[in-house]
């Protein structure tokens, strides 16, 4: 479009020891636009934002604002300079009132004849003026724990452009919301578009992309992938956009898939899962495992994959629905139930949830197993040295030997020390969440082929990915999820465009 | 969204709303009232005015030792030093003044020393990010021990300033006066109380206990607010053991003891989270006397022994934390 | 019981080394002042001398450590552990005077049963502990608080409000006795601490709290019952406490409901961190736990040795502990690094 750029990012590039995060990335906010930045995990997102509200220095690139460049040291000087940011998390104080939280920092005093305190009803009337001018009804003497996370959200942004603003940067504010807090958390938003403020939107929820958004931003592996107008982006083009297609895993053998899932195994479902939900996490689902079968879990990031996971294995409690196991009905109120019952998971963040960093790769190994067997008998430090060498050695974990702390480790190592971990109790079903993130192509493929054997050898195994070609590669069964749902399954050999077609919508 | 409010009527001053957080301080007043009442119908004599202003005089160096204990729980730390600070204020005042140095300038001078003791601890914990119980708990420790070091045996007072200001009462209605310490008491528990509410200061504590790093984002005074917290609870706890020295008459190692857990426990039931946050100066002021009533009722009763004290206040400790807790998990997200 | 091998020579130190060479300078500076310090001389039937003093006052410590130790271990921290102490000791001396008369004969009901009623009230305080942590997910600090706070009084109740004084002689002896010429009170200490390092040894129960206290989410994603553990780890310190209690009142031959246990909770917690275990959890040492309670004795007996007047106990204990929090600190380490070439010597240790 012919209309200037507020805010003009010019061959930003972010490098980090050993990773490139941003390689030359151009950006354009108008005013008056709701522009959307969009991209799997480490496509980039977070780093572009960090360097735009002040809160990193980018390694080459320049940024502008209204023509005029600018270098801003630190978020407070950037909101300054007019560009305010609200994150994820509300980063605000629960405890103070919602007039505070707008206000704070820069409180109306009392002239010092009246006793040089704050003066609570200037600051009142500030914060309501501010509420207003995004037509937010709301008492701004309650206090902010009282109101839920997507009023919060938008008394951050009140906060946000309080102080006067050119740029408003929300870096998934929907992450929380429901259905209705997200229309009104948009009825405010265009009210600032059409203020004129330049707005920058990054999410991953397709349908609110297309909702809201004047253009979009795809950012793929710390590239531009390009910038278009959303009315003439089709969401088919968009997750290829984000995705795009890696045809490096010609290693990885190709799952028997439908032959295998279909008929020679038993069709009683290993675990049957019905109106499986979470109150803002994820909507009721019915997903049924058979033993033997890799069921691929695909969707986008944020669509609920990893919430359904752990409800599966323990980690959280559902809302509504059961699990059955066998006849049984089963409920999980521990992952030591769920592992009682044969259930593994392999969380997402294995650094915070899966591994203990201090902990040794015998130790990290040998865990789960002794956690089973109870505090007596212990296995021997020799019975659990030779597990662990033997896991090491057929998983091709690099390490110095089995006493390393696993801290030490690289990420796609820890992986597999994870996946050790649970196959040496030998779950009747494994649930792996990303387990090929940060992990180079070679030890992919490794950990895909271990799948398929151990699928072939009789375990069930769930396979959750955002890489869709992974997922296709190896599952024989694919189960669909988009913003909080499941949109479909999919049965036998597909093409990673069904999967596609399916998530936009239109299987 | 939830629709607008109908503007709830300000109740007494106009920062009290009906809200969840005034749950337990209404609880507190509650309790106390309840004390009070259970006092009055039990005990003839009970609810005369110098009994109740009694409370106030006995406990007064309490109240002051709380309002700064106050501040230093709000933002999520503990401080337990206060005893001992108190304790070596009395020591370094008899010490003093046995040399002949004017009360006006040895008073001054100690709560000028509280501060600094308290600021040295705060920097240790600011800076070093070392944990606040640990560092109070090693201050607790030097500041007794210099108590003993400067003397084993209790130094006696004579400067005639303090005896007379131990006598001064000050007349409020018939036969009943207040001690200049708890004149003292009320003037901190006041000002305390003003600066909760209406400095950058106070609303910077309450940030702090709220979300230091959503304070920090927010571009709040945090470094140096958390330091002054510390110096403010030095000085208050030197304060504390300046009425001490009024009404003990001496300055001595043991002065205080247990004065750290007394306030501390005044502070919980008096309605402040101990996660920070949340809570009223006003509201330990209330918790002191209710830990005043409690011993009033026992030493009325007679038959009681003392250390139903301990009892009591540890049940209520509990009580009120576990109120606490009802409250916090009630509210919303979990962490882990 | 430590961590890594690995670990160890990251820091650039085995851990053990340094609270090792603070005791072995407190024992060289006691002997130089008292050149008969460190003779063990055998008297009486028994072993004698100012170190077999120091390992006789410093078995109650030692003991109430180790437990602390487990708990500290688990990112918790047990400051009852004082009150506790003083609830056992007051238990043992009502339960093993029995009545007035059969005190003063001597008789009275056996000495295990009053030793079982002791470790039983222990345990109780410790479960309440346990309860208020896991159950009602109270602060550590805030939920042993409670029982600090009203534990003494309730010894108190108990005794209501006398010293009670002990004439059981059996009961005594725990105390002043003596074992194959060894005090009895370190027999104890000693035989407890082993039973606790054999069970961590042979047990699951050393990985267990290793995770727990390093990584409690992923602990429990693993299938650890890390309530159950946490649980047991404050029942264990205070019986821990309650044994402690039950020495400490056999030694004086009385029980004071008000002054028993006085302050052990900080020489606790202060010989744990010597020790080197660290107090956000997970790493824990018993053995450095054992130096850290031997260096406060033995430092309280070189402030008698060397003359000094014993109220400098207090302030000697401050400095250190201020000094191996400030090194145990990363933040502060980082400092020091960045300010030096080499690493700084730690002061007072």
């Amino acid at each position: 479009m012919s209309q200037p750029c507020v805010l003009r990012a010019r061959g930003l590039t972010q490098r980090y020891p050993g990773v490139l995060a941003l390689d030359g990335v151009d950006l354009c906010l108008r005013a008056g636009e709701v522009h959307a930045l969009m991209g799997q995990n480490g496509a980039g997102k977070s780093t572009l934002v960090r360097i735009i509200t002040g809160a990193s220095r980018p390694t080459a690139g320049v940024l502008e604002l209204d023509g005029r460049r600018l270098q801003p040291e630190s978020p407070a000087e950037a909101r300054r300079m007019g560009i305010s940011a609200v994150f994820q998390e509300v980063n605000l104080c629960p405890n103070l009132t919602v007039a505070e939280n707008i206000m704070a920092g820069s409180y109306p005093r009392r002239g010092w004849h009246r006793g040089g305190g704050i003066d609570w009803s200037g600051l009142e009337r500030s914060a309501r003026t501010a509420l207003d001018t995004l037509h937010l009804d709301i008492d701004p003497r309650r206090q902010l724990a009282h109101y839920s996370v997507a009023v919060q959200q938008m008394v951050a942004v009140a906060r946000a452009i309080q102080v006067p603003a050119r740029v408003l940067v929300l870096d998934e504010p929907t992450s929380s919301l429901d259905d209705e807090e997200v229309r009104q958390c948009f009825a405010v938003l265009r009210r600032l578009r059409e203020s004129g403020l330049a707005i920058l939107f990054i999410t991953h929820f397709l349908e609110q992309v297309y909702e809201l958004a004047d253009r979009i931003t795809v950012l793929r592996n710390g590239r531009q992938v390009g910038e278009f107008p959303a009315a003439e982006l089709g969401r088919d083009a968009l997750i290829a956009a984000m995705i795009g297609t890696d045809t490096r895993l010609a290693e990885v053998q190709q799952r028997r898939g439908a032959a295998a899932a279909a008929g020679s195994e038993a069709t009683e479902p290993l675990l049957r899962a019905r109106a499986l939900g979470r109150r803002g996490r994820v909507h009721p689902v019915d997903v049924d495992v058979l033993a033997g079968e890799v069921l691929g879990v695909a969707g986008l990031l944020g669509a609920g994959r990893t919430e359904l996971a752990r409800m599966l294995a323990g980690l959280d409690q559902p809302d509504s629905g059961s699990i059955t196991m066998g006849r049984a009905e089963v409920r999980f109120a521990s992952p030591a139930k769920a592992i009682a019952h044969g259930v593994a998971y392999c969380p997402e963040e294995r650094k915070t949830d899966g591994i203990v960093a201090e902990l040794s790769v015998r130790e990290n190994i040998v865990l789960a197993l002794q956690a089973r067997t109870g505090l007596w008998p212990r296995h021997g430090q020799r019975q659990q040295a030779a597990l662990a060498m033997r896991f090491v050695t057929t998983l091709g974990i690099r390490c110095a030997s089995v006493e390393t702390p696993a801290g030490q480790l690289s990420g796609g190592n820890q992986q597999k020390l994870i996946l050790a971990r649970w196959l040496a109790i030998q779950p009747l079903l494994l649930i792996l969440d990303e387990p090929t993130r940060g992990v180079d192509i070679a030890a992919k493929a490794e950990l895909m082929n271990e799948l398929t054997r151990l699928a072939d050898a009789g375990m069930a195994i769930v396979f959750i990915s955002a890489e869709i070609d992974e997922v296709v590669r190896v599952a024989g069964r694919i189960l669909v999820m988009c913003d909080q749902r499941k949109v479909g399954e999919l049965q036998g050999r597909c093409a990673v465009q069904d999967v596609f077609h399916m998530m936009a919508g239109r299987a | 969204m939830s629709a607008a409010l109908p503007a709830a009527a300000p109740r007494g001053a106009p920062r009290l709303r009906l809200d969840a957080r005034h749950v337990p301080l209404a609880v507190t007043v509650g309790l106390l009232l309840a004390l009070l009442i259970v006092g009055g119908v039990r005990y003839p004599g009970f609810f005369t005015l110098q009994v109740m202003l009694n409370l106030l005089i006995d406990n007064a160096f309490l109240c002051i030792v709380a309002t700064g204990m106050t501040f230093v729980i709000l933002t999520g730390g503990i401080d337990l030093s206060v005893g001992a600070v108190a304790a070596l204020t009395t020591m370094i005042s008899a010490v003093l003044l046995r040399q002949h140095a004017s009360p006006l300038l040895v008073i001054p001078l100690v709560l000028l020393l509280g501060a600094l003791y308290g600021g040295v601890q705060g920097v240790l914990i600011e800076r070093c990010r070392l944990q606040p119980f640990m560092v109070t708990l090693a201050g607790m420790f030097l500041a007794r021990g210099l108590c003993y070091v400067i003397s084993t045996e209790s130094i006696v007072i004579s400067a005639p300033f303090y005896a007379a200001v131990a006598q001064l009462r000050v007349p409020l209605l018939a036969q009943a006066s207040l001690s200049v310490g708890a004149l003292l008491a009320l003037l901190v528990v006041g000002a305390g109380a003003w600066l909760a509410h209406a400095s950058e200061f106070g609303r910077t504590v309450y940030a702090i206990g709220g979300s230091e790093a959503s304070a920090l984002l927010m571009g709040l005074p945090v470094r140096s607010t958390l330091v002054g917290v510390y110096a403010l609870s030095g000085a208050c706890a030197a304060l504390g053991g300046v009425v001490i020295t009024f009404d003990m008459q001496s300055g001595y190692g043991q002065h205080a003891a247990g004065l750290e857990l007394d306030a501390i426990a005044a502070v919980v039931i008096g309605g402040t989270m101990l996660r920070g946050g949340t809570g009223y100066v006003l509201g330990s002021f209330v918790g002191v006397l209710i830990l005043g009533v409690i011993l009033t009722l026992i030493t009325f009763d007679g038959t009681l022994n003392s250390w139903w004290t301990r009892i009591a206040i540890g049940a209520l400790l509990l009580a009120f934390c576990l109120l606490q807790r009802l409250q916090g998990r009630g509210g919303r997200k979990e962490t882990r | 019981m430590s961590g890594a091998a690995s670990r160890r020579w990251r820091t650039g130190s085995q851990p053990l080394l340094w609270p090792a060479l603070a005791l072995a300078a407190l024992l060289a500076i006691n002997a130089l002042f008292d050149h008969g310090f460190l003779v063990i001389s055998w008297r009486a039937g028994h072993l004698s001398g100012s170190l077999v003093d120091v390992l006789n006052r410093a078995a109650p410590l030692a003991l109430v450590a180790s437990g602390m130790t487990l708990v500290i271990a688990l990112r918790g921290i047990d400051i009852s552990v004082g009150a506790v102490l003083a609830i056992a000791a007051t238990v043992a001396a009502l339960v093993i005077n029995g009545s007035s008369a059969a005190a003063a004969t001597g008789g009275g009901p056996h000495l295990a049963v009053a030793l079982s009623a002791a470790l039983a009230a222990a345990a109780l305080c410790g479960l309440w502990n346990g309860l208020l942590v896991v159950g009602a997910g109270l602060q550590p600090i805030v939920a042993t608080l409670v029982l600090m706070v009203a534990g003494r009084g309730a010894a108190q109740l108990l005794a209501g409000g006398q010293i009670i004084t002990i004439y059981n002689a059996s009961y005594a002896d725990l105390g002043n006795g003596f074992l194959l010429g060894v005090p009895i009170a370190v027999v104890v200490a000693a035989a407890i601490v082993l039973l606790l390092a054999v069970t961590l040894r042979c047990t699951a129960l050393d990985l267990f709290i290793r995770a727990i206290g390093c990584n409690p989410a992923a602990a429990r994603n693993a299938g650890i019952r890390a309530g159950l553990i946490t649980m047991s780890c404050y029942v264990f310190c205070a019986l821990c406490a309650g044994c402690a209690g039950v020495l400490v009142s056999a030694n004086v031959r009385s029980a004071d409901a008000s002054h028993a246990g006085e302050l052990i909770e900080l020489d606790a917690i202060l010989a744990v961190t010597l020790g080197g275990t660290s107090l956000a959890g997970g790493h824990y040492s018993l053995a450095g736990t054992l130096i850290g309670a031997l260096i406060i004795q033995t430092m309280t007996a070189m402030i008698y040795t060397l003359g000094v007047p014993p109220e400098t106990n207090l302030v000697v204990k401050a400095a250190v502990v201020i000094a191996v929090m400030l090194l145990q600190s990363p933040h502060v380490r980082r400092g020091l690094r960045r300010l030096a070439t080499r690493h700084v010597l730690g002061e007072g240790a």
